[in-house]
């Protein structure tokens, strides 16, 4: 059983949101980084689990980003897992992401490939899904459980106003999120550990970026609150109703 | 040229979300001087023709039992053929839980660049198509330019106005190659009459402050009478009081409702980032220091046990005027 996860560096999810050189660039000034929690929590933690149940699983990790990730990559080797791969270049386009990440696990071959939900930055949740195209396999997203007995995969997923549970046969792409499993800390023996896994660094291969961010904005900040006393709903109801016209 | 829009269903009904995608797809085709078509795969119960009246002119339609069921795979083959066969150059989705795992493959399958999270029109000028998203898991929104040839567009569901004039839409049947998909669905559990979270108008939240699950049915009146759907805290949900399909925020759900009333949540920031896209903000805290107000509009400082109910109330005797 050989797995892929694939983890994302993100800013921390209390850091400050601003932009520089005229708005065209995330300003990344005193911003703490994470590895994305989706990939974190459930992704990696569920492919640890499965190795605890099984001994012989291989667990792998993979990031598309330059050299400054590396201190995310150790603590999600601090986590588990046995090895990572750096693939050495940085985007935000997901299909040049998806690009490089299909490249590698073309000759991996990986049973199960991991990606979270979505990453709290760019919020593209499609990586997970080009991956699955460009290797022309199964794509399970928004996975909410994941179980695993030989080589079938069984999942439920989030539906619009409820849940589905699939039957598939691995290999496949899963995209998870919270149900699938339980945000873990590293231990000292991990993070001792992990000082010592290999963390390979290989070049990215040759493709385009389809889509280009151009500018940011913030949004416009609100006018302030109207506080009505609280024996007065009626009032707020009024409001609602009259003023804002929200039903 | 055209603009195609893949109408999505659930059991053979069309999504409140398809009619957003479909009434964009119409305004994107209205300003590239071209007509929208739709796609739409399996069986299904609704009336197609009438989508028309949306602004869509053809709907192509693959009524294959095969499809019935959402594989990506499968639906990423079918929707590429019909691009290609329809020639249409912009593809729209929403962006809603199928449209997450179709149009990043369709996107990788015709090379195609993707923006999804889009919550408006695009800005065509030249060779130049430019889409805003929602970025920072809301906390900001960045403007995305597209640079192949063609181009597809993941709508946030409720991010755009749902229209209806006059006509009716040409229904077609289409001849796609299919075989079956590789998932198996073994069962689907639909809580029943409930309005799914990310479509609903009016979301009726509750925090920690609810102090535990057996009190949330006055959270239920409240969302009962304002045809509301109920969603919760991170903390609410971690601690099973409510199911984490409920949990919205910067690691949960993301919506965008109308109406957006908060009880018994303070208001930390990744709380936050999952919601204010929300058009109005209720908060209803005890705490007047609450951060939530800063990001709200309406607000009662007060007891939530003591509010409530009264709010409901004082709602169900507006609507039986107004009835
Ligand atoms: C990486 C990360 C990701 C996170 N992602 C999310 C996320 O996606 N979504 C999310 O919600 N949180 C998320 N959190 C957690 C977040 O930081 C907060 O801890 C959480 O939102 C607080 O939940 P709460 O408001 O329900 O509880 P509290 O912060 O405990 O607030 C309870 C509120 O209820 C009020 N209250 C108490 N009693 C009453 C009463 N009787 N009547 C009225 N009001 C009352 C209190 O004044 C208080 O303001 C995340 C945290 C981290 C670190």
């Amino acid at each position: 059983m050989k797995i892929l996860v694939c983890i994302s560096k993100t800013p921390d999810t209390t850091a400050k949101i601003a932009f520089t050189d005229n708005n065209t660039k995330f300003d990344t000034n005193g911003v703490q980084w994470i590895i994305n929690p989706y990939d974190e929590w459930y992704c990696l933690v569920r492919a640890i689990e499965l190795k605890e149940k099984d001994a012989s699983t291989v667990i792998h990790l993979v990031t598309v980003a330059e050299a400054d990730a590396d201190p995310i990559i150790r603590k999600a080797l601090a986590l588990g897992g046995d090895e990572a791969i750096r693939i050495n270049t940085g985007s935000n386009d997901g299909y040049y992401i998806a690009s490089q990440i299909a490249e590698w696990a073309k000759q991996g071959n990986y049973d199960l490939i991991f990606t979270g939900k979505e990453t709290i930055d760019y919020n593209g949740s499609s990586v997970g899904g080009m991956v699955a195209e460009l290797l022309d396999l199964p794509f399970v997203s928004l996975a909410t459980k994941f179980e695993l007995s030989g080589s079938k995969a069984t999942i439920t997923r989030e539906i619009e106003g409820g849940e589905e549970a699939c039957e598939v046969d691995l290999p496949l792409v899963v995209s998870c999120q919270a149900g699938v499993a339980e945000p873990r800390i590293p231990n000292m023996r991990g993070i001792m550990a992990a000082r010592t896994k290999p963390l390979k660094v290989v070049d990215p291969v040759a493709t385009e970026a389809l889509t280009g961010y151009v500018s940011f904005e913030l949004p416009p900040a609100k006018a302030g609150v109207k506080l009505v006393p609280a024996d007065q709903p009626e009032e707020l109801v009024r409001l609602l109703h009259e003023e804002a016209k929200a039903f | 040229m055209s603009v195609l829009v893949f109408i999505d269903t659930a059991d053979g009904q069309i999504k409140k979300s398809s009619l957003e995608a479909i009434c964009y797809g119409a305004k994107v085709a209205e300003m590239s001087g071209t007509t929208a078509e739709g796609v739409v795969l399996g069986e299904v119960k609704d009336d197609l023709a009438a989508l028309g009246k949306y602004g869509v002119k053809k709907i192509h339609h693959i009524s294959n039992a095969l499809l019935n069921h959402t594989d990506s795979q499968l639906y990423a083959k079918v929707i590429a053929q019909v691009a290609q066969a329809t020639g249409a150059k912009t593809i729209i989705f929403s962006n809603n839980v199928n449209g997450k795992s179709i149009a990043p493959r369709v996107s990788a399958r015709l090379k195609a660049g993707l923006v999804s999270g889009a919550i408006s029109l695009p800005e065509i000028s030249g060779p130049d198509f430019i889409v805003k998203k929602t970025v920072f898991s809301g906390k900001a929104s960045a403007n995305v330019s597209v640079k192949t040839e063609t181009k597809i567009i993941a709508l946030n569901p409720n991010a755009y106005k749902i229209e209806s004039g006059e006509g009716t839409a040409e229904v077609v049947p289409f001849n796609a190659d299919i075989t079956a998909g590789k998932i198996k669905v073994i069962q689907t559990t639909k809580a029943s009459g409930e309005i799914p979270l990310t479509e609903a108008d009016i979301v009726v939240s509750g925090g920690r402050g609810m102090k535990g699950p057996e009190n949330w049915g006055i959270l239920e009146d409240l969302a009962k009478v304002l045809h509301a759907a109920l969603a919760c805290s991170r903390p609410v949900a971690d601690s099973h009081w409510r199911p984490h399909s409920e949990h919205v925020g910067q690691t949960g759900v993301a919506i965008a409702p109308n109406l957006y009333i908060a009880v018994g949540i303070s208001g930390a920031i990744q709380h936050l980032a999952g919601v204010n896209h929300s058009k109005i903000i209720v908060v209803i805290n005890k705490d007047p220091e609450a951060p939530f107000f800063k990001a709200a509009d309406y607000g009662i400082v007060g007891d939530a046990f003591e509010v409530v109910p009264k709010l409901t109330d004082a709602i169900k005797k507006l609507k039986e005027v107004a009835s």
